[in-house]
This record gives structure tokens, sequence and C-alpha cells, in this order.
């Protein structure tokens, strides 16, 4: 095949995804830009207002920063826990046990529960009377919250529902624990190392790649977290507490019908997810080790 | 130093992790024996005096047995329609999205040509890109084009291919071997020839972990129909579940055979498809 021919072969076999990019991500996106600066209700055309959106969310705006503040809390607390969780869960999974087949199919499992169902599912276990939850805690003469109900428990209720999902990362973490070549550990017996120490030098150090991948995934779903949130609290719980950003964002745009502003909230959360994603990649020289 | 342990040592590790391991087994599973144990229950299981008075094993025993709330869910939305509008969706989404991902990822994987490079990387950043930012336009196009209210939002961009699944198959491609490709070329094959009789019968794994993929997504979706189903004779099983919460919201013992109805289709395919769940996921993100 000659030169020219090969090209057009090439772009002839990507441009399903050329054009479907053009359409569906590179213009929505261009014009979601000159929409933050619009007021528009998606029935009438827009109409240009300047900076007026992006003022009135930095400057006016309460529920903007409440909810920015609720979702950066949700990373911060969610995403390091999620990640530690993981790889203990994965960890003790690794070890050559009777039945571990069994109890790694049962710990993977809530992980592909439909999120609406798993999301219906804990606000009945979390029932402040008769839900499994409460149920379980006074069994050990614990009066437990009335957690989605309670300003301060609404948030760690989502939290926990995000713990009991580790089954996902956690099949991640477990493959990159067989990917650590048995050698490295023998090396380490021969040097005397005691079982933390081959966990602290080998074992961690081995999984960062991995980590870092589930760090980066982690952060750019905590700040797009949405679905639970609406299912479970769509008003934005107890003094909107659960009022995340997409939720609040959604609201916005589909309840007051203020896509200009939305627009705006969109781009704001976009470069946040840039600089943060940014951020993580940065510090990845200092502690991920690739290629052993 | 070499470090023997003695044998009693290492029985009583073994033993330590079956414990923990049981452990934690009961926070992984309860939810989901709780929801299945409710909607087989009474309501006076449910909300009398002993539905508050803490937890022990035997309450996740239905007594009596009531088979009334499977069909007390079915009478309250027609999640039999539900069913079949989600099934016919995910064929659909799923044909599409993998038959146009495989046909991309070929081009990437298979042939060199201009701007390969640049394109890919673009690709892939836009896995990064927020759904938020591109919502709103996409949502007036749609409308624009009169799709708002049918499931074409929802089916025609799964045609031009998705970036994880493009990603996901062109590393695949590029693992078989080259000569292979040459030797058809010698003897005058297209590459069209190429891709349908060479590359695709031997990625059967592959697409399997894609096409899994795409159903889960589809099966799962709430923002698509969220977005875009405003006919209830048209909703799937994920927003009509969330339908059914907002609007009866007290009714646990039917939203759990639901939330049953709806879950346990998954749970069945993932012991079918058990291999291929695992390797496609441990491939997604040991690999990349």
């Amino acid at each position: 095949m000659n030169k020219f021919k090969e090209n057009l072969v090439g772009w002839a076999f990507i441009s399903p995804w050329v054009i479907g990019f053009l359409i569906f991500t590179a213009f929505p996106f261009l014009q979601s830009i000159y929409l933050s600066f619009t007021r528009y209700d998606i029935i009438s055309a827009p109409q240009w207002v300047g900076l007026a959106n992006y003022r009135m969310l930095l400057f006016e705006d309460e529920l903007f920063w409440k909810s920015a503040a609720v979702t950066i809390r949700y990373a911060i607390i969610s995403v390091p826990l999620l990640v530690v969780a993981g790889v203990a869960l994965a960890i003790l999974l690794n070890n050559e046990v009777k039945g571990i087949a069994i109890y790694r199919t049962i710990f993977y499992l809530p992980s592909i529960v439909p999120t609406v169902a798993s999301s219906v599912v804990f606000l009945w276990i979390l029932n402040p009377t008769t839900g499994l939850v409460n149920n379980v805690l006074r069994t050990m003469g614990i009066q437990g919250p009335a957690w989605l109900n309670d300003p301060t428990w609404a948030f760690y209720s989502l939290i926990m529902m995000s713990v009991w999902h580790v089954g996902g990362s956690m099949v991640i973490y477990l493959a990159g624990l067989k990917d650590i070549p048995a050698y490295l550990y023998e090396a380490a017996t021969i040097d005397g190392a005691r079982p933390w120490q081959k966990l602290r030098h080998v074992t961690i150090p081995m999984m960062t790649p991995v980590i870092f991948f589930n760090l980066v995934m982690g952060v750019i779903g905590a700040f797009q977290y949405f679905t639970q949130a609406y299912v479970m609290t769509p008003n934005g719980g107890p003094q909107d507490s659960t009022l995340f950003y997409s939720l609040y964002l959604f609201r916005r745009a589909w309840k007051y019908l203020d896509m200009g502003y939305a627009s705006a909230m969109a781009w704001v959360l976009f470069l946040v997810i840039v600089v943060m994603t940014a951020a993580v990649f940065r510090t990845q020289k200092k502690w991920v080790h690739y290629g052993g | 130093m070499i470090n023997l342990r003695p044998k009693q040592a290492v029985t009583l590790q073994k033993l330590t992790i079956h414990i923990v391991l049981l452990i934690l087994c009961l926070p992984a599973m309860l939810p989901l024996l709780w929801m299945v144990s409710t909607s087989f229950k009474g309501t006076d299981q449910l909300y009398g005096s002993s539905a508050a008075s803490g937890f022990t094993f035997a309450s996740l025993i239905p007594r009596p047995l009531n088979l009334e709330n499977y069909p007390e869910a079915m009478r309250t939305v027609p999640f039999a329609l539900y069913l079949r509008n989600t099934v016919a969706l995910c064929i659909v989404t799923v044909v599409a999205a993998v038959v146009s991902s495989a046909f991309v990822a070929y081009g990437f994987a298979r042939i060199e040509f201009k701007g390969k490079n640049t394109m890919f990387l673009l690709m892939i950043s836009t896995m990064a890109l927020p759904g938020q930012v591109t919502m709103i336009p996409v949502f007036a196009l749609i409308r624009a084009l009169g799709w708002y209210g049918t499931y074409l939002p929802m089916i025609v961009p799964a045609c031009f291919g998705s970036a994880f699944y493009i990603f996901l198959l062109t590393q695949f491609f590029k693992t078989l071997p080259q000569e292979m490709s040459e030797a058809a070329r010698v003897d005058g094959a297209t590459e069209w020839t190429i891709f349908t009789r060479l590359v695709l019968p031997l990625s059967k794994s592959a697409l399997a972990t894609c096409a899994l993929f795409q159903f889960m997504g589809t099966w799962n979706d709430f923002f698509g129909p969220l977005m875009y189903i405003n006919d209830p004779a048209k909703y799937t099983l994920a927003y009509g579940l969330q339908q059914f919460l907002s609007l009866h919201g007290g009714k646990w013992a039917p939203l759990m055979a639901a939330s049953t109805i709806f879950t346990l289709p998954i749970i069945v395919l993932f012991f079918l498809a058990q291999r291929t769940f695992i390797q496609g996921i441990a491939t997604t993100g040991g690999k990349s």
C-alpha cells in the first residue's frame, strides 16, 4: 500500500470516532464556554451577559461554595479511605487459604449492584428505627443516629456507602499484587525481612502505579459524584449537607432552567478537575515506582 | 538467614485470616441479604414492635413468608415493561458500541497513518472530561434534532465508538502478530477483510469484555433516561426504580422486591461471565 492510501484507510477506520467526537464532544465543549457567558433557558436564544455568571457564583452564591465544600470534603475523605481499604482488602484476599475464591466473590459483588438499587437499599438499611444498621448497633447497645435525616451523619452515610463498593478497586489491586514477581519476596526473605517489612518495602512500592491509577480515577469520579446523592437526598439532604456540586449544578440547570449559570459551574468544575489531576500527576515522581 | 516457620504458626495465621475475612463478610453481604429478605416480609415483621429491637440472624428469615410484595411492585409500576425496555436498549447499545469501537480500534492498532498519535491522545483525554461540561449543549442539540423522549440520545452516541472500549481494544489488537496481517496483505487482502476475517475472530475475549461493560453501563444508566425520557411507558429499570422510590417512598417491601428484580440479572450475569469480568477489570486498571 502506498503512503497516501494508507493514510486514507487509517482515517477511514477512525472516522466514526472523529465524527462522534466533533458532534458530541468538541462542538458542545466549545459551545458551553460561550453559554457560560450568557443567560440561557434552552427555549429562547442565549443572551450575552459577560462575566455576570462567574461573578455571581464566586461572590454572591452561598450554595455554590457550600456545594463545593461538600464535594471537596467528600473527595478528601472518600478517595484515600477507598485506597487504604481497597489495598488492605486485596492484601488480605491475596492469601492462599481455603475458599479464598468465595471470599473474593463476596467482596466483589457489592460493586456490581446497580447504583440506583444500592441507593434504595441503603435508604432502607439506614432507616433510623427499623433499619438494619441501627438494629445492629442496638444489639451492641449503641443508639444509632438518624443517618440521612441528620445534618452531620447524612454525609457520612454516603461515605459509608462508597466504602461498601470497595470491591471494584480491590479487584484491580489484587491483579496488581499478582503481578509482583515472587523473587522479590524470596530475596527479602533471604535478607531476613519480617512480614511487615516486606509489606513496607516490597508490596507497597510495587503497588504504587496501581494506587496512582486508582487515585486519579477516584479524584475525577469524586468531583462528579451525582447519582447516589440524587437518589438518596434529591433535595440536598438536611441543611444542604449532601448538596454535592453536581447535584446543585443539576438543580440550577433543570429546576431553574438557568443553563448559562450551570455552564459556568461546569467550567469551574472542569478547571478544578484539570488542576487536581495535574497536581496528583506532579506528585507522581516522588512516590510512584515504575518497572521495579 | 532463612526464616522457616513452624507448621502451627502457619495454621494460626490462616485461622486469623479466616476470622478477619468472615467478620468483614458481614457488612459486605448483609445489605444484599437484607434487601432480599425484606422483599419477602410482611408488614408485621417490617414495622411491628420486633422490627426495632436489635439484630439477630433469625430476623433475616421472613416469618411468615410473604410472596405479595413482588406482584404489588409490578402493580404499582409496570416493571415487566421496564425490564423489556432495558433489555432491548442494552442489546442495541452493546452491538452499536462494540462494533463501532472495534472498527475504530483497528485503525489505531493496525494501520500507520499521519496524525494517529495525536488523535489517540485526544481520545484518551476525552475520558477525563466531566459530562457536566457537554451536558447542556448536547441536550440542546438532541432537542433540536427532535430526539427528546426517544432512546436515540442513548443509542446514537454509542454508534460512534466509546473512548474506553476503543482504548481497551486498541491495546488488545496490538498484541496480535503483525506478520499475520502482512501475509494477508501480500495475498491481496484488504484491511476490511483482515479486520473482519482475522482480527475480530481472534479478539473474542476482548470484545466480550467490552460487551459486558457496555451491558452493565446501559443496565445501570440513570443519567441518560433522567435527561431524555419523559414518557413513563419508556422508562428503564434504573429510572423506573428511582421514580418508584420518589412516588411511593414508604413501601419498603415492594421497593426491595423491585430492587431485587433489578439487581438479580446482573448478579446472575456475573456468575455466568466471571472470568470475563475479572480479567476485563484487572487489565483496565493494571496495565494502562
